[in-house]
Protein backbone atom coordinates (compact mmCIF):
# COMPACT_ATOMS: atom_id res chain seq x y z
CA UNK A 1 0.00 0.00 0.00
CA UNK A 2 1.21 3.63 -1.06
CA UNK A 3 0.38 7.11 -0.62
CA UNK A 4 2.51 9.97 -1.88
CA UNK A 5 1.93 13.45 -1.75
CA UNK A 6 -1.43 13.47 -0.56
CA UNK A 7 -3.55 15.82 0.19
CA UNK A 8 -6.89 16.52 1.46
CA UNK A 9 -9.16 19.59 2.12
CA UNK A 10 -12.30 20.16 3.34
CA UNK A 11 -13.72 23.47 2.00
CA UNK A 12 -11.58 26.04 3.88
CA UNK A 13 -10.07 23.10 6.11
CA UNK A 14 -6.96 21.78 4.88
CA UNK A 15 -7.02 17.81 6.81
CA UNK A 16 -4.50 16.42 5.01
CA UNK A 17 -0.87 17.90 3.94
CA UNK A 18 1.32 16.06 1.95
CA UNK A 19 1.31 12.99 3.08
CA UNK A 20 4.29 10.00 1.94
CA UNK A 21 3.93 6.28 3.65
CA UNK A 22 4.13 2.99 2.58
CA UNK A 23 3.06 -0.55 4.23
CA UNK A 24 4.57 -3.69 3.25
CA UNK A 25 2.92 -6.81 3.53
CA UNK A 26 2.66 -8.19 6.65
CA UNK A 27 3.44 -4.96 8.26
CA UNK A 28 1.28 -3.36 11.10
CA UNK A 29 1.34 0.09 10.93
CA UNK A 30 -0.69 2.41 13.45
CA UNK A 31 -1.61 6.35 13.23
CA UNK A 32 -1.45 8.09 16.12
CA UNK A 33 -1.95 12.07 16.47
CA UNK A 34 -4.23 14.74 18.56
CA UNK A 35 -7.92 14.94 17.43
CA UNK A 36 -8.83 16.31 14.15
CA UNK A 37 -5.31 15.42 12.86
CA UNK A 38 -6.67 13.63 9.52
CA UNK A 39 -5.59 9.87 11.03
CA UNK A 40 -9.05 8.76 10.45
CA UNK A 41 -9.35 10.89 7.13
CA UNK A 42 -6.33 9.29 6.06
CA UNK A 43 -7.47 5.66 6.33
CA UNK A 44 -10.83 6.89 4.71
CA UNK A 45 -8.73 7.76 2.01
CA UNK A 46 -7.19 4.20 1.55
CA UNK A 47 -10.42 2.82 1.86
CA UNK A 48 -12.02 4.66 -0.83
CA UNK A 49 -14.49 6.07 1.54
CA UNK A 50 -12.87 9.61 0.12
CA UNK A 51 -11.60 11.16 -2.35
CA UNK A 52 -8.05 12.69 -1.97
CA UNK A 53 -7.30 16.11 -3.23
CA UNK A 54 -4.36 15.47 -4.67
CA UNK A 55 -1.83 12.80 -4.76
CA UNK A 56 -1.78 9.21 -5.59
CA UNK A 57 -2.86 6.39 -3.38
CA UNK A 58 -2.54 2.85 -4.53
CA UNK A 59 -3.75 -0.64 -2.45
CA UNK A 60 -2.47 -3.38 -3.87
CA UNK A 61 -1.04 -1.75 -7.60
CA UNK A 62 -4.11 -0.99 -7.61
CA UNK A 63 -6.52 2.47 -7.31
CA UNK A 64 -8.20 2.72 -3.92
CA UNK A 65 -11.77 2.46 -5.73
CA UNK A 66 -11.11 -0.62 -7.56
CA UNK A 67 -9.75 -2.26 -4.56
CA UNK A 68 -12.57 -1.40 -2.61
CA UNK A 69 -14.98 -3.70 -5.35
CA UNK A 70 -12.44 -6.69 -4.98
CA UNK A 71 -12.87 -6.18 -1.52
CA UNK A 72 -8.97 -6.19 -1.21
CA UNK A 73 -9.06 -4.63 2.21
CA UNK A 74 -11.41 -5.47 5.14
CA UNK A 75 -12.53 -2.62 7.66
CA UNK A 76 -13.44 -2.35 11.26
CA UNK A 77 -14.65 0.51 12.77
CA UNK A 78 -14.87 2.33 16.46
CA UNK A 79 -18.38 0.85 16.54
CA UNK A 80 -18.57 -2.58 15.93
CA UNK A 81 -21.81 -1.79 13.69
CA UNK A 82 -23.14 -5.76 13.15
CA UNK A 83 -26.86 -5.97 11.72
CA UNK A 84 -28.91 -6.81 14.82
CA UNK A 85 -31.17 -8.67 12.70
CA UNK A 86 -28.59 -10.95 11.57
CA UNK A 87 -26.78 -13.92 13.58
CA UNK A 88 -23.14 -13.32 14.38
CA UNK A 89 -22.05 -16.18 11.51
CA UNK A 90 -24.34 -14.07 9.02
CA UNK A 91 -22.82 -11.15 10.13
CA UNK A 92 -19.52 -12.58 9.43
CA UNK A 93 -20.79 -13.34 6.27
CA UNK A 94 -21.88 -10.27 4.87
CA UNK A 95 -18.90 -9.51 2.83
CA UNK A 96 -18.93 -12.50 1.10
CA UNK A 97 -22.81 -12.01 0.69
CA UNK A 98 -22.54 -9.26 -1.11
CA UNK A 99 -19.68 -10.48 -3.39
CA UNK A 100 -22.34 -13.37 -4.18
CA UNK A 101 -20.40 -16.56 -2.43
CA UNK A 102 -22.49 -18.96 -2.03
CA UNK A 103 -23.72 -20.00 0.91
CA UNK A 104 -21.83 -23.06 1.50
CA UNK A 105 -18.94 -21.81 1.11
CA UNK A 106 -19.45 -18.76 2.79
CA UNK A 107 -20.76 -20.34 5.96
CA UNK A 108 -17.80 -22.35 5.99
CA UNK A 109 -15.43 -19.68 5.92
CA UNK A 110 -17.34 -17.20 8.55
CA UNK A 111 -17.18 -20.63 10.84
CA UNK A 112 -13.35 -20.84 10.67
CA UNK A 113 -12.79 -16.96 11.28
CA UNK A 114 -15.61 -17.30 14.36
CA UNK A 115 -12.91 -19.71 15.66
CA UNK A 116 -10.20 -17.54 14.87
CA UNK A 117 -11.91 -14.95 17.30
CA UNK A 118 -12.50 -17.30 19.64
CA UNK A 119 -16.53 -17.34 19.15
CA UNK A 120 -17.47 -20.09 17.65
CA UNK A 121 -20.42 -21.41 19.86
CA UNK A 122 -21.92 -17.85 19.81
CA UNK A 123 -22.58 -18.66 15.92
CA UNK A 124 -25.98 -18.57 15.87
CA UNK A 125 -26.37 -16.09 18.44
CA UNK A 126 -27.89 -12.35 17.84
CA UNK A 127 -25.44 -9.76 18.22
CA UNK A 128 -27.34 -7.72 21.17
CA UNK A 129 -26.66 -11.01 23.32
CA UNK A 130 -22.46 -10.40 23.14
CA UNK A 131 -20.43 -7.62 25.14
CA UNK A 132 -18.96 -4.77 23.43
CA UNK A 133 -15.73 -6.83 23.15
CA UNK A 134 -16.92 -9.86 21.45
CA UNK A 135 -19.37 -7.68 19.08
CA UNK A 136 -16.01 -6.15 18.03
CA UNK A 137 -14.34 -9.20 17.14
CA UNK A 138 -17.05 -10.22 15.35
CA UNK A 139 -16.79 -7.05 13.55
CA UNK A 140 -12.82 -7.90 13.07
CA UNK A 141 -14.01 -11.35 11.88
CA UNK A 142 -16.03 -9.63 9.46
CA UNK A 143 -13.17 -7.91 8.33
CA UNK A 144 -11.18 -10.79 7.41
CA UNK A 145 -13.92 -12.58 5.55
CA UNK A 146 -12.76 -11.95 1.96
CA UNK A 147 -9.17 -13.14 2.98
CA UNK A 148 -7.63 -9.30 2.59
CA UNK A 149 -3.95 -8.57 2.55
CA UNK A 150 -4.54 -5.38 4.07
CA UNK A 151 -7.04 -4.48 7.36
CA UNK A 152 -7.71 -1.15 8.39
CA UNK A 153 -8.61 -0.20 11.36
CA UNK A 154 -10.52 3.23 12.72
CA UNK A 155 -10.43 2.89 16.61
CA UNK A 156 -11.65 -0.34 16.97
CA UNK A 157 -10.93 -0.58 20.61
CA UNK A 158 -11.85 3.07 21.61
CA UNK A 159 -14.90 2.19 23.18
CA UNK A 160 -14.16 -0.66 25.42
CA UNK A 161 -12.55 -0.74 28.72
CA UNK A 162 -8.94 -0.87 29.76
CA UNK A 163 -8.89 -4.47 30.54
CA UNK A 164 -10.60 -5.74 27.54
CA UNK A 165 -8.97 -3.54 25.41
CA UNK A 166 -5.46 -5.32 26.19
CA UNK A 167 -7.07 -8.86 25.36
CA UNK A 168 -8.09 -7.27 22.28
CA UNK A 169 -4.80 -6.15 21.47
CA UNK A 170 -3.36 -10.05 22.22
CA UNK A 171 -6.46 -11.28 20.33
CA UNK A 172 -5.44 -9.17 17.13
CA UNK A 173 -1.98 -9.59 17.59
CA UNK A 174 -2.28 -13.39 17.00
CA UNK A 175 -4.84 -12.80 14.12
CA UNK A 176 -2.60 -10.14 11.97
CA UNK A 177 0.45 -13.22 12.65
CA UNK A 178 -2.04 -16.15 11.28
CA UNK A 179 -3.87 -14.03 8.15
CA UNK A 180 -0.29 -12.23 7.94
CA UNK A 181 -2.17 -9.48 6.68
CA UNK A 182 -0.70 -5.88 6.74
CA UNK A 183 -2.87 -3.89 9.38
CA UNK A 184 -2.93 0.11 9.20
CA UNK A 185 -4.24 1.05 12.45
CA UNK A 186 -5.66 4.66 13.89
CA UNK A 187 -5.87 4.98 17.75
CA UNK A 188 -5.48 7.78 20.24
CA UNK A 189 -3.56 5.47 22.83
CA UNK A 190 0.44 5.78 23.02
CA UNK A 191 0.82 2.18 24.63
CA UNK A 192 -1.88 0.85 22.18
CA UNK A 193 0.21 2.09 19.10
CA UNK A 194 3.55 0.76 20.37
CA UNK A 195 2.83 -2.64 21.68
CA UNK A 196 0.76 -3.60 18.44
CA UNK A 197 2.79 -2.01 15.47
CA UNK A 198 6.19 -2.01 13.34
CA UNK A 199 5.62 1.32 13.47
CA UNK A 200 4.02 4.27 14.88
CA UNK A 201 3.10 7.37 12.57
CA UNK A 202 2.98 10.36 14.35
CA UNK A 203 0.84 13.08 13.16
CA UNK A 204 0.53 16.49 13.67
CA UNK A 205 -2.24 18.70 14.17
CA UNK A 206 -4.37 19.77 11.59
CA UNK A 207 -3.01 19.93 8.47
CA UNK A 208 -2.31 16.21 9.03
CA UNK A 209 1.25 16.23 8.52
CA UNK A 210 3.21 12.99 9.23
CA UNK A 211 6.08 14.52 12.09
CA UNK A 212 7.89 11.15 13.01
CA UNK A 213 7.94 7.35 13.07
CA UNK A 214 8.80 5.76 15.65
CA UNK A 215 9.72 1.98 15.41
CA UNK A 216 7.10 -0.33 17.48
CA UNK A 217 7.61 -3.33 19.79
CA UNK A 218 5.37 -5.23 17.98
CA UNK A 219 6.45 -8.83 19.76
CA UNK A 220 7.35 -11.71 17.39
CA UNK A 221 5.63 -15.20 17.25
CA UNK A 222 7.81 -16.24 20.16
CA UNK A 223 7.31 -13.32 22.76
CA UNK A 224 4.67 -13.04 25.01
CA UNK A 225 2.64 -9.79 24.26
CA UNK A 226 1.95 -9.05 28.52
CA UNK A 227 6.18 -9.37 28.75
CA UNK A 228 6.46 -6.51 25.80
CA UNK A 229 4.27 -4.32 28.34
CA UNK A 230 6.75 -4.70 30.57
CA UNK A 231 9.63 -4.10 28.89
CA UNK A 232 12.21 -1.26 29.03
CA UNK A 233 11.98 -0.54 25.02
CA UNK A 234 7.88 -0.51 25.44
CA UNK A 235 8.28 2.29 27.87
CA UNK A 236 11.15 3.85 25.99
CA UNK A 237 9.28 3.82 22.97
CA UNK A 238 6.35 5.31 24.49
CA UNK A 239 8.59 8.30 25.41
CA UNK A 240 9.75 8.25 22.06
CA UNK A 241 5.94 8.88 20.71
CA UNK A 242 4.94 10.83 23.25
CA UNK A 243 7.97 13.49 22.41
CA UNK A 244 7.43 13.55 18.79
CA UNK A 245 3.44 14.48 19.66
CA UNK A 246 4.76 17.30 22.03
CA UNK A 247 7.08 18.52 19.30
CA UNK A 248 4.02 18.12 16.65
CA UNK A 249 2.48 20.30 18.67
CA UNK A 250 5.32 23.03 18.45
CA UNK B 1 -73.83 -3.15 37.74
CA UNK B 2 -71.10 -4.63 38.68
CA UNK B 3 -68.54 -2.47 41.10
CA UNK B 4 -65.03 -2.78 41.31
CA UNK B 5 -64.33 -4.19 44.62
CA UNK B 6 -61.67 -1.56 46.36
CA UNK B 7 -58.06 -2.94 46.58
CA UNK B 8 -58.96 -5.88 44.04
CA UNK B 9 -56.91 -3.89 41.70
CA UNK B 10 -53.64 -5.16 44.02
CA UNK B 11 -54.67 -8.46 44.01
CA UNK B 12 -53.06 -9.03 40.64
CA UNK B 13 -49.46 -9.40 41.87
CA UNK B 14 -49.76 -13.60 41.38
CA UNK B 15 -47.03 -15.12 39.79
CA UNK B 16 -48.72 -16.49 37.24
CA UNK B 17 -48.91 -15.45 33.99
CA UNK B 18 -52.79 -16.42 33.63
CA UNK B 19 -53.84 -14.86 37.22
CA UNK B 20 -51.76 -11.46 35.63
CA UNK B 21 -53.65 -11.71 32.22
CA UNK B 22 -57.16 -11.75 33.89
CA UNK B 23 -55.96 -9.19 35.95
CA UNK B 24 -55.41 -7.08 33.19
CA UNK B 25 -58.91 -8.05 31.52
CA UNK B 26 -61.36 -7.88 33.91
CA UNK B 27 -61.24 -3.74 34.33
CA UNK B 28 -62.56 -3.18 30.98
CA UNK B 29 -64.69 -6.16 30.53
CA UNK B 30 -66.32 -5.28 33.90
CA UNK B 31 -66.82 -1.25 32.63
CA UNK B 32 -68.11 -2.95 29.79
CA UNK B 33 -70.91 -4.93 30.79
CA UNK B 34 -71.56 -2.06 33.59
CA UNK B 35 -72.44 0.30 30.32
CA UNK B 36 -74.50 -2.17 28.81
CA UNK B 37 -76.49 -3.06 31.87
CA UNK B 38 -76.96 0.81 32.59
CA UNK B 39 -78.18 1.11 28.86
CA UNK B 40 -80.16 -1.22 28.65
CA UNK B 41 -81.72 0.32 32.12
CA UNK B 42 -81.93 3.57 30.67
CA UNK B 43 -83.63 2.97 27.34
CA UNK B 44 -86.72 1.20 29.44
CA UNK B 45 -86.66 3.03 32.19
CA UNK B 46 -87.56 6.50 30.36
CA UNK B 47 -88.64 4.81 27.33
CA UNK B 48 -86.32 6.33 24.82
CA UNK B 49 -87.61 5.63 21.25
CA UNK B 50 -85.82 3.04 18.89
CA UNK B 51 -85.16 5.85 16.52
CA UNK B 52 -82.88 7.47 19.29
CA UNK B 53 -81.48 4.70 21.06
CA UNK B 54 -82.42 0.95 20.86
CA UNK B 55 -82.16 -1.40 23.93
CA UNK B 56 -79.13 -3.47 24.04
CA UNK B 57 -81.21 -6.30 24.14
CA UNK B 58 -83.32 -5.32 20.51
CA UNK B 59 -79.50 -5.27 18.83
CA UNK B 60 -79.14 -8.81 20.64
CA UNK B 61 -82.16 -10.08 19.41
CA UNK B 62 -80.75 -8.71 15.63
CA UNK B 63 -77.88 -10.18 15.64
CA UNK B 64 -79.00 -13.46 16.38
CA UNK B 65 -81.85 -13.08 13.71
CA UNK B 66 -79.12 -11.68 11.27
CA UNK B 67 -76.26 -13.92 12.16
CA UNK B 68 -75.84 -15.52 8.45
CA UNK B 69 -76.30 -12.27 6.63
CA UNK B 70 -73.93 -10.54 9.05
CA UNK B 71 -70.60 -13.62 8.33
CA UNK B 72 -71.97 -13.37 4.82
CA UNK B 73 -71.59 -9.32 4.36
CA UNK B 74 -68.84 -8.72 6.89
CA UNK B 75 -66.95 -11.50 5.15
CA UNK B 76 -67.20 -9.16 1.77
CA UNK B 77 -66.44 -6.22 4.04
CA UNK B 78 -63.31 -7.62 5.48
CA UNK B 79 -62.04 -9.19 2.16
CA UNK B 80 -62.05 -5.93 0.03
CA UNK B 81 -60.60 -4.57 3.34
CA UNK B 82 -58.17 -7.19 3.15
CA UNK B 83 -57.76 -6.51 -0.83
CA UNK B 84 -57.02 -2.93 -0.33
CA UNK B 85 -54.87 -3.52 2.17
CA UNK B 86 -52.11 -5.96 1.41
CA UNK B 87 -52.36 -3.64 -2.28
CA UNK B 88 -52.00 -0.77 -0.56
CA UNK B 89 -49.16 -2.23 1.71
CA UNK B 90 -47.25 -3.44 -0.93
CA UNK B 91 -47.25 0.15 -3.15
CA UNK B 92 -47.11 2.21 -0.05
CA UNK B 93 -43.19 -0.12 0.91
CA UNK B 94 -42.54 0.10 -2.86
CA UNK B 95 -42.77 3.49 -3.35
CA UNK B 96 -40.99 4.69 -0.07
CA UNK B 97 -38.34 2.68 -1.01
CA UNK B 98 -38.28 3.97 -4.96
CA UNK B 99 -37.96 7.26 -3.49
CA UNK B 100 -35.34 6.65 -0.68
CA UNK B 101 -33.48 5.39 -4.50
CA UNK B 102 -33.84 8.27 -6.04
CA UNK B 103 -34.11 11.98 -5.09
CA UNK B 104 -35.99 12.54 -8.06
CA UNK B 105 -38.39 10.16 -7.53
CA UNK B 106 -39.09 10.70 -3.34
CA UNK B 107 -39.45 14.31 -4.37
CA UNK B 108 -41.75 13.53 -7.19
CA UNK B 109 -43.99 11.19 -5.17
CA UNK B 110 -43.88 12.09 -1.42
CA UNK B 111 -46.22 15.15 -2.38
CA UNK B 112 -48.10 12.97 -3.86
CA UNK B 113 -48.67 10.52 -1.41
CA UNK B 114 -48.96 13.10 1.86
CA UNK B 115 -51.13 15.39 -0.66
CA UNK B 116 -53.57 11.52 -0.58
CA UNK B 117 -53.47 11.53 2.59
CA UNK B 118 -55.42 14.51 2.82
CA UNK B 119 -58.34 13.73 0.16
CA UNK B 120 -61.06 11.94 2.07
CA UNK B 121 -62.34 8.92 0.63
CA UNK B 122 -65.60 10.24 0.60
CA UNK B 123 -64.72 12.07 -2.18
CA UNK B 124 -62.89 9.47 -3.76
CA UNK B 125 -65.92 6.62 -3.41
CA UNK B 126 -68.80 7.85 -6.34
CA UNK B 127 -65.56 9.19 -8.51
CA UNK B 128 -64.32 5.55 -8.68
CA UNK B 129 -67.25 3.61 -9.07
CA UNK B 130 -68.41 5.27 -11.89
CA UNK B 131 -65.19 4.95 -13.45
CA UNK B 132 -65.33 1.07 -12.86
CA UNK B 133 -69.32 0.63 -12.59
CA UNK B 134 -71.26 -0.47 -9.68
CA UNK B 135 -71.00 -4.27 -10.09
CA UNK B 136 -67.53 -4.86 -9.23
CA UNK B 137 -65.73 -4.90 -6.01
CA UNK B 138 -63.14 -3.01 -7.44
CA UNK B 139 -64.12 1.07 -6.60
CA UNK B 140 -64.17 -0.19 -2.51
CA UNK B 141 -60.68 -1.70 -3.26
CA UNK B 142 -59.34 1.08 -4.59
CA UNK B 143 -60.43 3.71 -1.79
CA UNK B 144 -59.04 0.86 0.85
CA UNK B 145 -55.41 0.67 -1.00
CA UNK B 146 -55.37 4.43 -1.27
CA UNK B 147 -56.36 4.70 2.51
CA UNK B 148 -53.99 2.16 3.35
CA UNK B 149 -50.89 3.39 1.53
CA UNK B 150 -50.44 6.75 2.96
CA UNK B 151 -49.26 5.50 6.54
CA UNK B 152 -47.64 2.42 5.45
CA UNK B 153 -45.30 4.95 2.64
CA UNK B 154 -44.78 7.27 5.62
CA UNK B 155 -43.64 4.63 8.54
CA UNK B 156 -41.67 3.12 5.48
CA UNK B 157 -40.03 5.82 4.35
CA UNK B 158 -38.87 7.06 7.93
CA UNK B 159 -37.83 3.75 8.82
CA UNK B 160 -35.49 3.82 5.54
CA UNK B 161 -34.28 7.25 6.87
CA UNK B 162 -32.84 5.70 10.11
CA UNK B 163 -29.79 3.79 8.82
CA UNK B 164 -27.07 4.18 11.42
CA UNK B 165 -23.90 5.94 9.37
CA UNK B 166 -21.51 3.22 10.52
CA UNK B 167 -23.97 1.13 8.23
CA UNK B 168 -23.94 2.87 5.29
CA UNK B 169 -20.18 3.13 5.84
CA UNK B 170 -20.12 -0.40 6.05
CA UNK B 171 -21.77 -1.64 2.87
CA UNK B 172 -19.78 1.19 0.62
CA UNK B 173 -16.84 -0.10 1.74
CA UNK B 174 -18.15 -3.73 1.23
CA UNK B 175 -19.08 -2.23 -2.52
CA UNK B 176 -22.57 -3.31 -2.26
CA UNK B 177 -24.51 -2.26 -5.17
CA UNK B 178 -28.20 0.14 -4.12
CA UNK B 179 -29.87 -3.01 -4.42
CA UNK B 180 -27.37 -5.14 -2.01
CA UNK B 181 -27.77 -1.75 0.33
CA UNK B 182 -31.66 -1.95 0.19
CA UNK B 183 -31.87 -5.35 0.88
CA UNK B 184 -28.87 -6.30 3.24
CA UNK B 185 -29.30 -2.81 5.24
CA UNK B 186 -32.18 -0.47 4.28
CA UNK B 187 -35.20 -2.54 4.69
CA UNK B 188 -34.37 -5.01 7.57
CA UNK B 189 -33.19 -1.89 9.18
CA UNK B 190 -36.92 -0.37 8.42
CA UNK B 191 -39.19 -3.25 9.25
CA UNK B 192 -40.33 -2.04 12.69
CA UNK B 193 -41.14 0.79 11.12
CA UNK B 194 -43.37 -0.85 8.30
CA UNK B 195 -44.89 -3.39 10.92
CA UNK B 196 -46.66 0.01 12.91
CA UNK B 197 -47.45 1.23 9.92
CA UNK B 198 -49.57 -1.41 8.92
CA UNK B 199 -50.95 -1.80 12.58
CA UNK B 200 -51.98 1.70 12.10
CA UNK B 201 -53.13 0.92 8.39
CA UNK B 202 -55.17 -2.64 9.23
CA UNK B 203 -58.01 -0.48 10.95
CA UNK B 204 -58.58 2.10 8.58
CA UNK B 205 -58.93 -0.02 6.33
CA UNK B 206 -61.87 -1.66 7.74
CA UNK B 207 -63.54 1.92 8.34
CA UNK B 208 -62.45 2.80 4.68
CA UNK B 209 -64.29 -0.46 3.03
CA UNK B 210 -67.54 0.58 4.92
CA UNK B 211 -67.90 4.14 4.31
CA UNK B 212 -67.01 3.37 0.43
CA UNK B 213 -70.07 1.55 0.77
CA UNK B 214 -71.94 4.16 1.71
CA UNK B 215 -71.70 5.71 -1.96
CA UNK B 216 -73.50 3.05 -3.71
CA UNK B 217 -71.81 0.47 -5.68
CA UNK B 218 -72.79 -3.42 -4.60
CA UNK B 219 -75.28 -3.84 -2.07
CA UNK B 220 -73.04 -7.15 -0.37
CA UNK B 221 -70.78 -5.65 2.33
CA UNK B 222 -71.78 -4.27 6.18
CA UNK B 223 -71.83 -0.57 5.26
CA UNK B 224 -74.66 -1.37 2.71
CA UNK B 225 -76.71 -2.88 5.30
CA UNK B 226 -76.21 -0.24 7.88
CA UNK B 227 -77.46 1.87 5.43
CA UNK B 228 -80.43 -0.25 4.31
CA UNK B 229 -81.47 -0.92 7.50
CA UNK B 230 -81.40 2.92 8.80
CA UNK B 231 -83.64 3.55 5.54
CA UNK B 232 -85.94 0.92 7.10
CA UNK B 233 -86.55 2.45 10.06
CA UNK B 234 -85.07 -1.09 11.42
CA UNK B 235 -82.68 1.21 13.96
CA UNK B 236 -81.95 -2.39 16.14
CA UNK B 237 -80.73 -3.98 12.85
CA UNK B 238 -78.90 -1.35 11.71
CA UNK B 239 -76.98 -0.71 15.22
CA UNK B 240 -76.34 -4.95 15.28
CA UNK B 241 -74.45 -4.23 11.81
CA UNK B 242 -72.82 -1.81 13.53
CA UNK B 243 -71.71 -3.84 15.97
CA UNK B 244 -70.26 -6.18 13.34
CA UNK B 245 -68.77 -3.78 12.10
CA UNK B 246 -66.95 -2.72 15.67
CA UNK B 247 -66.15 -6.39 15.42
CA UNK B 248 -64.49 -6.44 12.19
CA UNK B 249 -62.79 -3.40 12.74
CA UNK B 250 -61.09 -5.29 16.47
CA UNK B 251 -60.32 -8.31 14.45
CA UNK B 252 -58.00 -6.53 11.34
CA UNK B 253 -56.42 -4.22 14.68
CA UNK B 254 -55.75 -7.49 16.71
CA UNK B 255 -54.20 -9.39 13.75
CA UNK B 256 -52.26 -5.72 12.80
CA UNK B 257 -50.93 -6.17 16.55
CA UNK B 258 -50.26 -9.72 16.63
CA UNK B 259 -48.46 -9.60 13.52
CA UNK B 260 -45.98 -6.19 14.59
CA UNK B 261 -45.24 -8.01 18.36
CA UNK B 262 -44.52 -11.42 16.11
CA UNK B 263 -42.11 -9.56 13.54
CA UNK B 264 -39.99 -8.00 16.29
CA UNK B 265 -40.17 -9.99 18.76
CA UNK B 266 -38.35 -12.24 15.94
CA UNK B 267 -35.75 -9.72 15.55
CA UNK B 268 -35.17 -9.02 19.45
CA UNK B 269 -35.18 -13.01 20.46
Amino acid sequence: MQLAGVHKRFGEVHALDGIDLEIAAGEFVSLIGPSGCGKSTLLRVVADLEQPTSGTVQVGGKTPHQARLDQDYGIAFQQAGLLEWRSVVENVELPLHVHGVDKATRRARATELLELVGLAEFAGSRPSELSGGMQQRVAIARALAPSPRLLLMDEPFGALDEMTRERMQAELLRIARETEAAVLFVTHSIPEAVVLSDRVVVMSPRPGRITEVVTGERPGPDQDVDDVRESGAFFAAITAVREALRKGHG
Amino acid sequence: MTRAVPGAAGVDAGPRRGARGFAAVWPPVAFGVGALVLWELLVRLLGVPAFLLPAPSAIAEQVVAQFSVMLSTASVTGGNALVGLVAGFLLGVVLALLAARSRVFGELVTPVVLAASAVPIVALSPVFTTMYGSATETPRRLVVTVVVTVPVFVATARGLRQVRPVHDELMTALAATPWQHARFVRLPGAVPHIMTGLRLAAPASVIASIVAEYFGGLQNGLGSRITAAAANTAYARAWAFVAASIALGLLFHLAGLLLERLVTRRRTA
